[in-house]
């Protein structure tokens, strides 16, 4: 068992509560974890990627060697391009749609929707609007965790106690909606 | 499921600190190193132990401090970026001539790619500078393990120990298992007076001490678990020092090549280890993170050919190794690889909505519409993103505190207006020396502190002079008349614009100190007093 994945997004939309919650599963199940994250000046709205690899070897590296990652998992659509050249061949990219523009020459939507069909194997994911029928826009990264579920190397079942366990000091509400927005991503 | 926690190598420092006694940490917040001291804050155990970790002014107070508690006796962490041992330097060089009491281990974050600093300078060669033992770790177990080794040899040689990481180990997560608590030292403070007051007659006695120890340490290095081979058939084989190791070892296992590796990750060099090693193979690559310091050393002057690295190309000459660096210089085929398609725009890092820095620069630049040219000298912080567009605000920025100072320069030279934009974390740090030198020599600066009440771009840590700009400036002799304060807000815009220009014009020292509170500092309070107002009304 090994996966290499990485998790594209832009500062400050919880791309590290996604890995939070894989890395305490691979935890939780005797795997071994390296992920690397971004601090610093790039999360002051710029373009930010955490490399997760988990193996039931030893993992060396804390990044992932370019053309061996298994899953693009991005929170924005242009961001799950940029990470390409990692990329496997066989890769997946699983991306919300929604783009995030805090740019002035953002390109166009369609563009981008075109490059990430041509480039690789992949699952668009109306994120927002999933996220809202949950009742909580927020839980945004939770249910992109949920649609990126079938790639990841461990069980929805796994992922979803992992959930429970990382939100359980926030009580049991946001737990439950919480499950509710991963489910709706793994149905997706 | 297993007992152990999943930590930043950051976070594994500071575990592995609170686990060997120590008594204290210092620190000023910088990337990549903030993330130490801030589990330390946050520890509960920490605090039950009364381990002091509040924010230092600057690099230099930190060190000291630190090197304070050692003479009492007790272990204590001083942490930092790379920059910011030049900051300390002072201190940190003649440490090393004082020697310690109680262990002192001196962490030191590099950033290889400068992911958030002005250069990529290697930390190892103050190590060498300073004839201290260096330990550079290379993964997140073994920097646990590393910090509780480096405080038993700091107490052993009677020596401050570096500990060396760099952006990647400090910003990566892996399972640690922690090791069982030491308690703290006892209050024990030096008696041994001619070791701390470094007249010159006893440097002279304390350097030739400094010197004598050197063997020790290398004795010490030879038998160091950090220092091993991991056996492989040659001719052609790989010296890794610290983090490089992880990456040769991945294209070892990727590829299953059989090639010998020796691991340093401890200094001075294990220099019969390091000779038996080498003089079995007719290839050397040396993989360092960082400066080609060693490989400069074993290739010598003349160019010895067996070592390959950084110098001759096989790995690239600057920023950080990644395992596709090693695998090509270890001749692996790289695959074929995707490319980033031409329709993916760069994303930089910017200002957040909302941040009063925005505001303030938007007004500047429109005072500045009215003179011949725009130089403003400004300094490290989230303004520092004033250089970017929309704003453009910006001129220099060099080291902390240089705004001030470089501003008062080039008045000096006749510029006019010279204009400095600084941080109010900034100014703490290094800003108020320059600021004295302003006003004894009466120059004609307009320094603008731009204040947010917090270290906004390590994350929101307190900000020292917080609430008392307007004492300090008034204190070191700025004339009160010219401290102006302005609210950065869109709708003073016409106001603020008016105090800047009659401030430009002034023939002096003038201050302006531009407040508002940090967005995301005001996010997260709000955030606090929601839950904090949620668990009363729950009582």
């Amino acid at each position: 068992m090994n996966k290499n994945i990485i998790i594209a997004g832009v500062g400050g939309q919880g791309i590290l509560t996604i890995a939070a919650v894989i890395d305490l599963a691979a935890m939780n199940n005797g795997l071994h974890v390296k992920q690397a994250e971004v601090h610093g000046m790039s999360q002051r709205g710029g373009a930010v990627e955490s490399h997760l690899r988990i193996s039931d070897a030893e993992i060396f590296s804390d990044l992932i060697p370019r053309g061996k990652a298994d899953l693009i998992l991005a929170i924005e659509p242009m961001e799950s391009l940029r990470y390409l050249p990692f990329l496997s061949k066989d890769g997946v990219i699983v991306t919300a749609t929604e783009a995030f523009k805090n740019i002035a020459n953002y390109p166009e939507e369609d563009s981008i929707r075109a490059e990430i069909e041509k480039s690789a194997r992949h699952v668009f994911v109306d994120a927002e609007a999933l996220a809202r029928s949950v009742g909580n826009p927020k839980s945004f990264n939770v249910v992109m965790l949920g649609a990126a579920a079938p790639y990841i190397g461990i069980g929805a079942e796994q992922l979803e106690k992992a959930i429970a366990q990382l939100f359980a000091a926030k009580g049991e509400e946001i737990v439950e909606m919480n499950l509710l927005a991963f489910r709706k991503g793994l149905a997706n | 499921m297993t007992n152990k926690k999943l930590l930043l190598g950051a976070e594994a420092i500071a575990l592995a600190a609170i686990d060997a006694g120590i008594s204290g940490v210092y620190a000023y917040p910088g990337t990549p190193s903030t993330e130490i001291t801030e589990y330390i804050q946050r520890s509960k155990i920490a605090k039950q132990n009364g381990v002091r970790s509040k924010w230092s002014s600057n690099e230099k107070t930190a060190y000291e401090a630190a090197l304070g508690m050692s003479y009492a006796g007790k272990r204590s962490l001083v942490c930092m970026k790379h920059v910011g041992l030049n900051v300390a330097a002072d201190a940190f060089m003649n440490s090393a001539i004082t020697g310690v009491n109680g262990g002192l281990v001196v962490v030191v974050a590099d950033d290889p790619s400068m992911h958030s600093s002005q250069n990529e300078q290697d930390t190892r060669a103050y190590g060498r500078f300073a004839y201290l033992p260096v330990i550079e770790p290379s993964n997140q177990q073994e920097t646990y393990d590393a910090v509780r080794y480096a405080f038993d040899l700091s107490e052993l040689v009677k020596l401050p120990v570096l500990l060396r990481i760099t952006t990647r180990l400090s910003h990566s997560r892996a399972a640690v298992l922690q090791q069982v608590a030491k308690a703290q030292n006892a209050l024990n403070p030096s008696t041994e007076k001619k070791n701390w007051i470094l007249l010159p007659s006893n440097a002279r006695v304390n350097y030739a001490g400094l010197l004598g120890k050197q063997q020790q340490l290398t004795d010490i290095s030879e038998a160091s678990p950090l220092n091993k081979v991991v056996e492989g058939s040659g001719p052609k084989a790989v010296i890794a020092f610290g983090i490089a190791y992880n990456y040769v070892m991945e294209v070892k296992q990727a590829e299953k090549l059989d090639i010998p590796v020796l691991k340093i990750s401890q200094y001075p060099l294990p220099e019969k280890k390091l000779k038996a090693f080498v003089e079995k193979y007719d290839d050397v690559l040396i993989a360092e993170e960082g400066y080609p310091i060693y490989e400069e050393l074993l290739k010598g002057f003349f160019g010895n050919a067996k070592f390959r690295g950084r110098l001759d190309g096989a790995l690239p000459r600057m920023g950080e190794l990644s395992p596709d660096a090693l695998a090509k210089a270890l001749g692996v085929p790289m695959p074929e690889l995707k490319a980033i398609p031409a329709v993916v725009a760069n994303r930089p890092p910017m200002l957040c909505q909302g941040c009063g820095h925005g505001d303030l620069f938007v007004a500047m630049n429109r005072v500045f519409e009215s003179y011949p040219a725009k130089h403003v000298f400004s300094d490290i912080g989230c303004y520092t993103l004033g250089a970017l567009p929309p704003y453009d605000a910006i001129s220099t920025c060099v080291d902390m505190g240089a705004s001030i100072t470089m501003a008062k320069g080039a008045s000096d030279a006749g510029l006019h207006p010279a204009v400095a934009v600084i941080g109010d974390s900034t100014f703490t740090h290094s800003g108020i020396t320059g600021l004295i030198d302003a006003v004894n020599d009466g120059t004609s600066v307009t320094i603008i502190i731009s204040d947010n009440a917090t270290v906004a771009m390590t994350g929101g840590q307190e900000s020292s002079g917080d609430g008392n700009l307007y004492d300090i400036c008034k204190g070191v002799g700025v004339d009160e008349a010219h401290i102006r304060v302005i609210e950065p807000l869109k709708k003073n815009m016409e106001k603020n614009m008016a105090v800047l220009k009659e401030e430009f014009e002034y023939r002096g020292v003038s201050v302006v100190i531009a407040q508002r509170e940090c967005v995301q500092v005001m996010l997260k309070n709000k955030k606090q007093r929601n839950k904090t107002a949620a668990a009363k009304a729950a009582v």
